[in-house]
C-alpha cells in the first residue's frame, strides 16, 4: 500500500485533542509528523500525557491512554526552546519541514521568537496553522478555552438539552474532535496550495469559527427571518429540529439504562409502526398534525410501550418494517458486541514501547489505493530524539548526548 | 486563488452529504449538484424564508448548497446515464450517498467510471460503510447518532431522563469532515501520482471515532463512561460545572483556578464586587494568591490546605456567577486567566462582536430577488486561498444547460 502523504513533513507542536487529533490524520497517511516537547516540563502542557485511563494500572507520563491515542505513528522529540542552541536545531528542523502546527493559546509561539513572520524568514513558504478557541485575531483573542467552552460559547451546549432542564450540552469535547478534523482540512488544503502556486500562508483557525458554522440552518433563519433561537429551558434536542416527524425521540427499554432512537418521518412509517405496536391507542394519533400537536401525549405511550422490550430486539423488529431506529449504544456493544465497526476495521491494535499493545481509534474511512496505517503507539516523552536528531539534522552521538547533558533535549 | 479552484466536484443530491459538497464549493471547486427532475427532498426541508414553504424557500436548503450549481438528470434512463458518463469524464471527484448497490445497477460502479477517467476520486457515504447491507437501512441523524456513540454520553445527572442527542445535523456533519478530509488526502496523493481512487466513509464509525473518552476508556481498559449534567462522561463522577448566573443565564466554569496568580485576580474581582465578607473561605483565596511555587494537584483531597485553597476557589466562582450577568462572568473570569464561557444560543453567538469582528457575518447576494442575505461564514481562515461563498444555493435545473453546453 502506498502512502498519501509520504514525503510531507510537520513540524507539530500540538497536543491534547484539538491539535493532535489534525496531526494523527496526517500520520495515519504517512506524513512525518515530529512532535516537539518541553523538556523542563516533561511534556505535561499537554495534560493527556499522564492521565486516565491507564491500562492495566500502569501510570504516569508515557502512559495516559488518550495521549496515546491521539498520537500514534507520530514521532517525539523534546527541545527546550528558551535556551540559544534549541532555537537552532529548532530552526533547522523548520528548514526541512513544509508545515508548523500549534495548538498553543494566542501568541504563545511568537514569544518563543517564532511567529509567521519569522517562520517565513526561516522558510519562504512555510504553512503556518494556528489552532486556538478564539483565534488570533478579534477582541477575545487573548481568551482561553478548552472544548466545553468552546462547544458553549459557539450555542452547540444550548441546542443539546431537554425541556424544564438546564443543557445537557456534549458529554465530551464535540468541538476538540472536530477542531482538529479543521485543522487536518486548512493543513491539507494549505498543501494543495502549495503544490498548485509554491506559496505558504498563515491559516488563523478559531475551533468557535469551525462550531459556529455548524447550526447553519438555525442562524440562517435568524438573520434572515429575525427567529429566535427557542429559550433555554424550552428546547427538546431528541426531537426534531426543523422537520416534521413525531415520534421522534429517545424511549427507555428493558433494562438497566438502556435506551432506543426511533424517528417517524411520515404516514406510511406511522402506518407501519401503529399495526406493529397493534393497540387502540395509537388510533387517536393517526393524523400527523395531532401527532406533532400532542408530542408529550404520544411520547408517554411510546415510552410506556418500548420499556417493556429488549432495546436490540425492538430496534432490528423496527429497522424490519421498516422505520428509523437505533439502541442506543454503550461503548462495549458498539465496539465488541455489535459487530458493525470491528468489521469496518475501525480498531487497529498500536504497540506502545511502554504500555505494549493497545486498541485506538482508527479512521471511519477507507481508501482504495492509499488507505491508512496505524501501527505505532504515541512516543514516550523524547522517544525519537537521537532518530531525529541524528538522521534528520546530522548530528553525532557525541552532539546529542551533550544537548541531552545542557538540558537542550 | 482558492485553494480548490479548477477541481470539478460531482455531488449526487443527498441531505446526508450536501455538508461536504459545501466545503468543496466554499473552498473553490465547481461543484455541480445533480438531482432528479423532481429536485431533492431537502428543498422543501424547514425552516423557511419568512416563515412560508414553496419554490425556492428552503433555508436548510440555501445553507447547505452555496457555491454549487445546479442540473437535473435521470440517471434511470439511459440519455441522462450517457450525460452523467459525459460528467464524470472531466470531474475530479464524485460525491454520493446512494444506497450501496444503485451505481453498480446503473451500470455506473467506481470500476466503470475509473475506466473512462483513472484520476476520479469516488467518495462513497454511507451509514456503515458500503459492504455492509444494514447501509441501506432508513436513517436519521437521530438513529445515527445512537448507533454511532454520542447520546450515550450526553444528558444528566439523573439516568432517569434518556440521553440527549445534541442539534443541528451533526451525524451528517461529521461524516462530511471525514469525507473532505479524505478527498483533500486524495487530491494529494493524485497530485503526486495521477492517480484517482474509491473512498468508503462510514457515518457512524465516523461518530464512533468522534466521543473522545467514550471509546478509549473502554479500549484501554475496559472502562465506561457515564453521563453527566453538562460536562463530559467520566468513568466516576466529577464536580459540577455549569451555573446559573444573576441574569437567569446558563455559564461552563470550565477549569477552577490553579495558579497562585489565578487566585490573586479572583480575591481582586471578589473585593471589587464587595462580596469578600459574602464568601468566608476567602482566607483561602488569599493563602492561594500568596502560595510560593506551583500547586501540587495531586494532594487536593489529601493536603487539607490545599484542598481548603481550591475548594475556595470554586466556593468564589460560584459567589460571583450568582451576582453578575453571564457575560459579565465570562468577561471577568478570562481577564482573571480563567477559561470559562458564557452558553449562548446559536444567535447570541452570532450576534457576538467577537465573531463580527473576525468576519464572520458574510454578505451573499440572491440576485433573483435582489436582496442580499447575511450567511454564517468561514470555518478557517487561509488569507492566500480564502473560503468564499460564489453563488447562493441553485434552483432547480438552474445551469442545466449552461452545463451540457460546457459538455459539448
Amino acid at each position: 500500500m502506498q502512502h498519501a502523504l509520504s514525503g510531507v513533513r510537520i513540524c507539530d507542536f500540538t497536543g491534547q485533542l484539538a491539535g493532535a487529533g489534525a496531526t494523527k490524520w496526517l500520520s495515519a497517511f504517512g506524513a512525518e509528523v515530529i512532535r516537539i516537547e518541553d523538556p523542563v516540563r516533561q511534556g505535561r502542557w499537554d495534560i493527556l500525557r499522564g492521565m486516565e485511563p491507564f491500562k492495566e494500572g500502569q501510570r504516569g507520563l508515557d502512559y495516559g491512554g488518550g495521549f496515546n491515542n491521539h498520537n500514534t505513528d507520530k514521532l517525539g522529540i523534546t527541545l527546550n526552546v528558551r535556551t540559544e542552541r534549541g532555537k537552532e536545531l529548532l530552526t533547522e528542523l523548520i528548514k526541512i519541514s513544509d508545515v508548523v502546527s500549534e495548538n498553543f493559546a494566542a501568541g504563545v509561539l511568537e514569544k518563543w521568537g517564532f511567529g509567521y513572520s519569522q517562520l517565513k524568514a526561516i522558510k519562504e513558504d512555510i504553512i503556518y496553522v494556528s489552532n486556538c478557541g478564539f483565534g488570533h485575531q478579534g477582541p477575545y483573542s487573548q481568551y482561553k478555552t478548552w472544548g466545553p467552552i468552546v462547544q458553549a460559547v459557539s450555542g452547540l451546549t444550548y441546542t443539546s438539552a431537554l425541556p424544564d432542564q438546564e443543557p445537557a450540552g456534549w458529554g465530551y469535547s464535540y468541538m476538540d474532535h472536530s477542531g482538529g478534523y479543521y485543522m487536518a482540512m486548512a493543513i491539507m488544503l494549505a498543501l494543495l496550495h502549495k503544490q498548485n502556486t509554491g506559496e505558504g500562508q498563515w491559516v488563523d483557525l478559531a475551533c468557535t469559527d469551525a462550531a459556529l458554522t455548524l447550526n447553519g440552518p438555525a442562524l440562517l433563519d435568524h438573520s434572515i427571518n429575525g427567529t429566535p433561537t427557542p429559550p433555554s429551558g424550552s428546547v427538546n434536542s431528541n426531537r426534531s429540529q426543523y422537520l416534521n416527524m413525531a415520534p421522534h425521540g429517545i424511549y427507555r427499554c428493558s433494562g438497566d439504562d438502556n435506551w432506543i432512537a426511533l424517528s417517524i418521518r411520515n404516514q406510511q412509517e406511522w402506518s407501519a409502526l401503529a399495526q406493529y405496536i397493534n393497540a387502540s391507542w395509537t388510533r387517536d394519533f393517526d393524523n400527523e398534525d395531532y401527532r406533532l400537536k400532542h408530542q408529550d401525549a404520544l411520547d408517554t405511550q411510546i415510552n410506556q410501550w418500548t420499556c417493556n422490550f429488549d432495546k436490540s430486539s425492538l430496534s432490528d423488529a423496527l429497522q424490519k418494517l421498516p422505520v428509523p431506529a437505533s439502541p442506543v449504544l454503550k461503548p462495549q456493544e458498539r465496539i465488541d458486541i455489535v459487530p458493525d465497526t470491528e468489521v469496518f476495521g475501525l480498531w487497529p491494535t498500536v504497540e506502545h514501547s511502554a504500555m505494549g499493545d493497545v486498541r485506538v481509534d482508527g479512521l471511519p474511512v477507507h481508501l482504495s489505493e492509499t488507505d491508512w496505517q496505524m501501527q505505532r503507539g504515541a512516543p514516550c516523552l523524547g522517544e525519537h530524539n537521537h532518530d531525529v536528531l541524528s538522521r534528520l539534522l546530522g548530528l553525532n552521538d557525541d552532539e546529542i548526548e551533550t544537548l541531552a547533558a545542557e538540558g537542550v533535549i | 486563488m482558492s485553494a480548490l479552484r479548477g477541481l470539478r466536484v460531482i455531488e449526487l443530491a443527498d441531505e446526508k452529504i450536501a455538508f461536504a459538497g459545501k466545503l468543496m464549493g466554499d473552498m473553490g471547486a465547481d461543484v455541480i449538484l445533480i438531482e432528479p427532475e423532481a429536485g431533492d427532498p431537502s428543498r422543501h426541508y424547514p425552516p423557511f424564508l419568512d416563515n412560508k414553504s414553496g419554490e425556492n424557500r428552503s433555508l436548510h436548503f440555501w445553507h447547505y448548497n452555496t457555491s454549487k450549481r445546479g442540473i437535473t438528470l435521470d440517471l434511470e434512463a439511459r440519455e441522462g446515464q450517457t450525460r452523467f458518463i459525459q460528467l464524470i469524464k472531466g470531474a475530479d471527484i464524485l460525491l454520493e450517498s446512494q444506497p450501496t448497490q444503485r451505481l453498480q445497477q446503473l451500470g455506473l460502479d467506481y470500476e466503470t467510471l475509473a475506466q473512462l477517467n483513472p484520476r476520479l476520486i469516488h467518495i462513497a457515504v454511507t451509514p456503515y460503510g458500503r459492504d455492509n447491507p444494514k447501509s441501506d437501512l432508513p436513517v436519521t441523524d437521530l438513529t445515527l447518532m445512537a448507533a454511532g456513540g454520542p447520546p450515550w454520553s450526553c444528558g444528566y445527572d439523573d439516568h432517569d431522563l434518556p440521553p440527549v442527542r445534541g442539534w443541528g445535523n451533526q451525524a451528517f456533519h461529521t461524516a462530511c469532515h471525514f469525507a473532505f478530509m479524505s478527498a483533500l488526502t486524495a487530491l494529494l496523493f493524485r497530485n503526486s501520482s495521477g492517480k484517482g481512487q474509491f473512498i468508503d466513509v462510514s457515518m457512524t464509525a465516523a461518530l464512533n471515532v468522534t466521543t473522545e473518552s467514550a471509546s478509549y476508556a473502554w479500549l484501554v481498559n475496559g472502562s465506561t463512561v457515564l453521563r453527566q449534567t453538562g460536562r463530559h462522561a467520566a468513568t466516576v463522577p466529577t464536580g459540577e460545572t455549569q451555573m446559573q448566573c444573576a441574569d437567569g443565564r446558563y455559564v461552563n466554569t470550565g477549569v477552577p483556578p490553579r495558579f497562585p496568580a489565578e487566585f490573586a485576580k479572583l480575591l481582586n474581582w471578589l473585593r471589587q464586587l464587595d462580596l469578600e465578607s459574602a464568601l468566608p473561605e476567602a482566607v483561602f483565596l488569599e493563602m492561594g494568591a500568596q502560595w510560593e511555587g506551583p500547586f501540587d494537584l495531586s494532594l487536593i483531597g489529601s493536603d487539607d490546605t490545599i484542598t481548603a485553597i481550591f475548594s475556595a476557589g470554586r466556593e468564589a466562582l460560584k459567589l460571583i456567577a450568582t451576582s453578575v450577568d453571564a457575560q459579565a462572568f465570562f468577561i471577568g473570569c478570562q481577564d482573571a486567566g480563567l477559561a470559562v464561557g458564557p452558553i449562548n444560543s446559536p444567535t447570541e453567538a452570532f450576534e457576538d462582536p467577537h465573531f463580527k469582528a473576525r468576519g464572520f457575518h458574510v454578505q451573499v447576494p440572491h440576485e433573483d430577488s435582489g436582496r442580499t442575505y447575511t450567511y454564517p461564514g468561514a470555518p478557517y481562515q487561509l488569507p492566500a486561498s480564502p473560503w468564499r461563498i460564489s453563488r447562493r444555493a441553485p434552483k432547480l435545473g438552474e445551469h442545466t444547460q449552461e452545463v451540457l453546453a460546457e459538455l459539448s
